[in-house]
């Protein structure tokens, strides 16, 4: 998802601007967000480049009538300068109505996209976020099904200090979880984040999703992604949480609906075997009640 | 109204400069030893803060850890914001303010000398205090320069020491608020009237009621953080009936406002410089007035736009959403006013206008960032991204430490007698401009494409722009030196400066004294009726 090959019109006005070297086309030159993987985060996304190119628009006429004045009343070139054009009521007002009415242009997509975002009504999954330092704990409500999620072994090793691990080695360095959160594609599912120590912030971006998650409080997000969106997603937390703040990563496996379901039973299934079995069949998973904070609901 | 004459008396007794080192900068009540004061120690702070910076782009050349541990690189970000906003910008404009204030309003010195005196040399002990917690057991704070609870509770011994810091910045930045409020309001010279003050004069007025209005709150909510740590309170536990959120409301009720501190000094700043090189007045006056307080007015009401993902009620959101795109009125109107005065003008290049040429861009290209940023969906992608570490730094960097860097340009004859190298300051200048893009524009795409902010290391596809950051800022750090160098060298020497350095287009009262200023400038006070071009010409008459 963060390996997507850039806009080419973006690229050509950023490399523009910057005057670097021409960007090559090694995809890790990123240069925008990710439209993501559901319609919400696509609204999001269109939202943001819309925004882009008002200001985009905007930065031409201004920065043209700016460099026009300079170049044109240049002292250089004998430019005398007009000691009475010091004012002007009609420009001055135009130049403050004009951005009011760009403005409202803007405000309205914004507002119905806003609204959007604050209606997790009708869901069919409850996911409860748990963050951690550094981890998070991901609880499936009512089914007692709970994953804990850290950061994979491998780059847990590679970023230590004097590792001597090349990070290039690493398979989705610092991205990569032991156990990563599983959910359906073409449902609407609710998450309740919230934290145990200090506050976080549970970031998908293709989920277009970043919601803080603090103790004694629950947030609330939602997301549907399109069905044909299988695959893995990887975020970050986003709040500073201390020391390893930047070693708590969030890995999205979306299954299918179908998977999902049959999945959902092998974990409860291998929760109902006594704590003694085997449990080779069932994704590891914590059963101990760690993950649930002395929460209450949020009053706003 | 300004009634300035026995003051001014009692300082025309001693026209000569205290004797001996210590007599003349430790115990000094005049306002341009004190005004030197603030912005050598500005100048100090920048460097070391500028150290820190170094530290966190060479640690994020490439992904893996190079060199610093995870909590010290944490320390880093925090003490590298704290010393920047604290130590570098606002003395920076204190100091500005302390030297040209009683010049441009044709008063002799500050209102409030001894507070003067007591507000410079507060800083000190306050920095020493700070940067001495990265000597205590458990390193120095690392929760973030908002010191957002809980994590904040969980620094060690820093945690008071840092506390302690901010409340004696807090009073320094009050004493001084106070100081400039009362100077202004009572000491202009007669004819002054509030609508023919400079413009830099004009937004040091309004940046003081700022001050006052928000130190208080912060050392507020840092109190409530040190009685929840040491003396079981628990106005941020959620285990206590308390709520973590609400400090980052109180926060940010102060942290809003200051930030329009550090940048309306900047816009009178900007005032100056233009109209000085554009060879006629600044365009809308008045326009700019209305417009600074304007911006004022709404820093009060639009500090929830750091908090769109806490998890608000949506009118919330929705008010905060739109009383911030609300300030891009005012804001425009600044930028327009500034482009059209060149408009029609005479427009030279000169080093303190290359700043602020630099600046006008610049800027402008940080406020689209934060129109961007004021759009609350959007904003869910952005927040706690590189694309907000890149929107700030182009607001403050690019903004306030240019204009800043501009003023010094600017005034720098007027304080020492001496021209300084326009070559080397062109140098200053060129190098910056260049180098400053480089470091913070990719940090635009590193925020799009995933990158969170405060992160001591990040996975492999953002190695190439960070790169590209991390060289940038080693090029601009390393041009930062000039510019100690060029000013150590004018202090020194160099061709002897005019009264009115900058030619007959530059107006202000402070051009009409000879350069060096003398110790005690405006022993008498001017009269404005001979000053015609000393004030903006359709402002005359204005209110009386």
């Amino acid at each position: 998802m963060m390996t997507k090959i850039p806009r080419l019109l973006t690229a050509a006005l950023v490399a523009g601007v910057l005057s670097l070297a021409a960007p090559c086309a090694h995809a890790a030159w990123t240069l925008n967000m990710t439209p993501g993987i559901s319609a919400m985060s696509r609204e999001i996304y269109a939202l943001h480049m819309l925004m882009f190119w008002w200001c985009v628009g905007i930065a031409i006429v201004v920065f043209a009538f700016m460099i026009y004045s300079m170049v044109h009343f240049r002292k250089s070139k004998g430019a005398v300068a007009d000691q009475h054009f010091l004012h002007s009521n009609r420009i001055e007002i135009i130049w403050t109505l004009v951005p009011v009415l760009i403005l409202i242009s803007m405000a309205v997509p914004a507002a119905r996209v806003l609204v959007q975002t604050e209606d997790p009504v009708a869901t069919e999954l409850s996911i409860r976020v748990t963050g951690y330092q550094w981890k998070w704990g991901y609880e499936y409500m009512d089914t007692g099904v709970t994953i804990l999620s850290t950061l994979s072994r491998d780059s847990n090793q590679a970023r230590q200090l004097g590792s001597g691990i090349d990070p290039n080695t690493v398979p989705n360095y610092l991205l990569s979880v032991d156990h990563p959160l599983v959910v359906p594609a073409g449902v609407k599912v609710r998450v309740l984040i919230t934290a145990q120590d200090v506050i976080h912030s549970w970031w998908v971006p293709a989920l277009a999703i970043k919601k803080d998650a603090i103790p004694g409080f629950i947030n609330e997000a939602w997301f549907n992604i399109d069905a044909d969106k299988t695959g893995t997603y990887r975020g970050q937390c986003a709040e500073l949480c201390g020391r390893d703040h930047g070693f708590m990563p969030i890995v999205l496996e979306v299954k299918s609906k179908a998977d999902f379901d049959q999945w959902l039973k092998q974990q409860r299934d291998a929760l109902k075997q006594p704590p003694d079995a085997t449990t080779e069949t069932s994704t590891p998973t914590t059963t101990s009640q760690a993950g649930s904070p002395n929460a209450r609901p949020s009053a706003g | 109204m300004a009634n300035t004459a026995h003051s001014a008396a009692d300082h025309s007794e001693h026209e000569h400069k205290p004797h001996g080192f210590w007599n003349r900068w430790l115990t000094t009540t005049n306002h341009k030893d004190i005004g030197t004061l603030y912005l050598v120690f500005s100048c100090i702070m920048f460097f070391i803060g500028g150290s820190f910076a170094m530290l966190i782009r060479a640690e994020l050349f490439k992904p893996g850890l190079q060199f610093l541990d995870p909590a010290l690189f944490n320390t880093m970000t925090t003490m590298h914001a704290l010393v920047m906003i604290f130590g570098a910008v606002m003395p920076a404009f204190v100091g500005l303010a302390n030297w040209m204030i009683p010049m441009q309003i044709g008063a002799p010195d500050m209102a409030l000398p001894r507070m003067n005196n007591f507000s410079f040399w507060i800083l000190p002990f306050a920095f020493t205090l700070l940067l001495s917690t990265l000597f205590v057991p458990g390193g120095g704070p690392a929760g973030g320069w908002t010191m957002y609870p809980p994590l904040s509770l969980q620094t060690g011994s820093a945690l008071p020491l840092m506390i302690f810091a901010i409340h004696l910045m807090g009073a320094s930045s009050i004493l001084g608020a106070i100081n400039v409020i009362v100077t202004i309001m009572n000491m202009r010279a007669p004819g002054m009237t509030l609508l023919r003050m400079p413009l830099f004069v004009w937004t040091w007025l309004i940046t003081a009621y700022l001050l006052i209005a928000a130190m208080p709150v912060l050392a507020g909510a840092v109190t409530m953080l040190l009685t929840d740590h040491f003396f079981g309170t628990s106005f941020f536990n959620a285990a206590g009936g308390g709520d973590p959120v609400m400090f980052q409301h109180i926060f940010w009720f102060f942290g809003h406002p200051e930030v329009y501190i550090m940048i309306l000094p900047a816009f009178g700043i900007v005032s100056e410089i233009i109209p000085t090189f554009s060879g006629k007045p600044l365009f809308g006056y008045d326009a700019m007035v209305y417009a600074t307080a304007s911006i004022a007015f709404l820093s009060f009401i639009v500090w929830a736009h750091h908090m769109f993902t806490v998890g608000m009620p949506l009118s919330s959101e929705l008010f905060f959403m739109l009383s911030t795109m609300l300030i891009s009125i005012p804001t425009g109107v600044k930028v327009f006013n500034w482009s059209t005065t060149m408009w029609r003008g005479s427009v030279s290049f000169e080093p303190p206008m290359l700043w602020a040429l630099a600046f006008l861009f610049l800027f402008t290209i940080g406020g689209f960032s934060g129109l961007m940023l004021a759009i609350a969906p959007a904003d869910f992608q952005y927040q706690d991204t590189y694309f907000v570490v890149a929107h700030f730094h182009y607001v403050l960097v690019t903004g306030a430490i240019f204009a800043i860097m501009g003023a010094v340009y600017y005034w720098l004859p007027k304080w020492t007698g001496h021209m300084y190298s326009m070559k080397l300051a062109k140098w200053h200048f060129w190098l910056s401009a260049v180098f400053v893009n480089v470091l913070f524009f990719p940090q635009h795409f590193l925020g799009l494409a995933g990158m969170p902010r405060r992160v001591p290391d990040y996975a492999v596809q953002f190695t190439d722009w960070n790169m590209v950051s991390s060289i940038g800022g080693f090029g601009f750090g390393l041009a930062q030196f000039l510019f100690p160098y060029l000013i150590w060298q004018c202090a020194r020497g160099g061709a002897q400066a005019t009264s009115k350095v900058w030619g007959e287009s530059a107006h202000g009262l402070e051009w009409e004294l000879p350069s060096p200023a003398p110790y005690h400038s405006w022993a008498e006070a001017p009269s404005m009726a001979t000053l015609d071009h000393g004030v903006p010409v359709h402002g005359a008459g204005a209110d009386h």
